[in-house]
């Protein structure tokens, strides 16, 4: 059974798989890996299952010593080391991956994919919660699985720095032109930013005075609006349920992009194909 | 029933009423293709992978509710049960008279894992949440605010008016079901 070290964790690295889905109803987050493509080519370039957990990385990533020979690979943003590609690991090497760059998120496959005690069945770190195996500390002992398998292909990855939205599912919360402002402004993503939620720096958005919403279930790459007008983007550890209104919702291919953006970044949207208010035309 | 766009790989599904609501969800649960099926207070969210499901047929089931019921224990010493008396206009007793009197139902769970928003209160115990949440709610902690009562499954931040505390397990992700609760599942609070 192949050891990984962690000499060195970083400021947050964790693990992910594909999640949680399923459990909404019980106020359980969907969680797994943010960036779903990276994820997904670092399982396929080093021959995992699908399903394979792998080290989600934040802003700097980890330093890990591998007690026997590995098939590694990083993903998602760039690192110390080659870059979409297998790397072959020889036993007792060090890799020291450094800052993330293009990105804030890097992923490390490892072929086995990393072990730990599955939690509801997905090995994924819950920000919000607290579910699944703890974030990684300076000393910790990772071990190496046996989730080698039919690899799938990855998606085709877009790269963009405007994703595009659907609008709703509470559009009509908003005075009319809260959409334009929407897509029509370069957002900043603020500090206080993770996995639960992007919060974005802009102008607000002008609500209409209907009270207090019922609180409803809520996806991720929801832009929910609290009463500062300024929305937050909700990542894959939010909370199931909300009472904010929903302006518009980033789509299912392009919520990967938005977790490569870090404090500071600009982000835009824009209206997807097909995309239209459902407040009509005025 | 009114089915808007949540994105390309959701919708929300306005109702009339929670019962509804849980109905609704009751019949979707079960259908091919489909990933989660969130009931809210007047609400179902529904996703899904790949094709979009057929979502405009949905007749609710005949009955929102499971047939379950579950009594929670509680010791009513709160911090916050003088206030509540207080902006209800009743005696402590009085308060816990009616928090326990009442036959609550599960109308959905949010917040964190295992917490029911529960329906049903009495009408006099509606008080408004905190101006300022609390940092930390310990576990197990019986609260209402507006005219929602639940238990925190786990300490948490939180705005809701504390009445008591109860030693049930509202969450244990090595239970099956994890969750104490589910959407339609009667309760009632009982003083110990």
């Amino acid at each position: 059974m192949n050891r990984v070290a962690v000499v060195s964790a970083g400021p947050l690295t964790t693990l992910q798989d594909a999640g949680r889905a399923g459990l909404a109803h019980l106020g359980v987050p969907p969680s797994g890996a943010f960036d779903r493509n990276a994820f997904a080519l670092g399982n396929h370039l080093v021959g995992n299952a699908p399903h394979a957990a792998a080290l989600e990385a934040t802003l700097v990533a980890p330093t890990l010593r591998f007690a026997e020979a590995a098939v590694v690979a990083v993903t998602g943003a760039r690192t110390a080391l080659a870059h979409g590609e297998p790397i072959e690991v020889t036993a007792g090497a060090t890799l020291e991956l450094g800052p993330c760059r293009d990105g804030v998120r890097a992923y490390i496959a490892v072929y086995g994919g990393f072990d730990a005690e599955p939690v509801l069945g997905s090995r994924s770190h819950d920000l919000l919660t607290g579910l699944g195996p703890p974030p990684l500390r300076d000393g910790d002992e990772l071990v190496v699985g046996d989730a080698a398998g039919e690899p799938t292909p990855p998606p085709p990855v877009r790269m963009s720095d405007v994703l595009r939205i659907a609008p709703g599912p509470r559009d009509d919360w908003f005075e009319p032109e809260a959409l334009d402002i929407l897509t029509g402004t370069t957002w900043r993503v603020a500090n206080a930013s993770n996995r639960v939620g992007l919060r974005l720096e802009g102008p607000p958005l002008p609500r209409l005075e209907r009270g207090e919403l019922l609180s409803e279930g809520v996806v991720t790459g929801a832009l929910q609006v609290p009463p500062s007008g300024r929305p937050i983007l909700l990542g894959p550890d939010h909370p199931t349920t909300g009472g904010y209104p929903i302006l518009a919702v980033v789509l299912h291919d392009d919520v990967p992009l938005a977790a490569q953006l870090g404090p500071g970044a600009p982000v835009r949207f824009a209206l997807g194909r097909g995309q239209h208010s459902s407040l009509g035309e005025s | 029933m009114n089915v808007r766009p949540a994105g390309d790989r959701a919708a929300l599904i306005e109702l009339s009423d929670n019962d509804t609501a849980r109905a609704v969800a009751r019949v979707l649960a079960g259908r091919a293709g489909i990933v989660d099926v969130v009931p809210g207070h007047r609400t179902v969210l529904v996703t899904w992978e790949g094709e979009r499901p057929p979502l405009d047929d949905v007749a609710p089931a005949p009955v929102g509710a499971t047939g379950r019921s579950a009594e929670l224990a509680v010791t009513y010493d709160g911090v916050d049960l003088d206030d509540v008396a207080g902006l209800a206009g009743l005696s402590r007793e009085e308060v816990v008279a009616r928090h326990t009197a009442a036959s609550y139902v599960v109308a959905f769970l949010g917040f964190v894992p295992g917490f029911a928003y529960l329906l049903g209160g009495d009408e006099r115990l509606r008080v408004p949440r905190l101006d300022t949440p609390r940092e930390r709610v310990p576990a197990g902690s019986v609260a209402l605010a507006g005219r929602y009562s639940g238990v925190y499954p786990r300490a948490t931040p939180g705005g809701w008016r504390l009445l008591g505390r109860t030693d049930a397990l509202l969450f244990d992700a090595d239970r099956e079901p994890p969750a104490l609760l589910a959407p339609g599942d009667r309760v009632r609070f009982v003083a110990v």
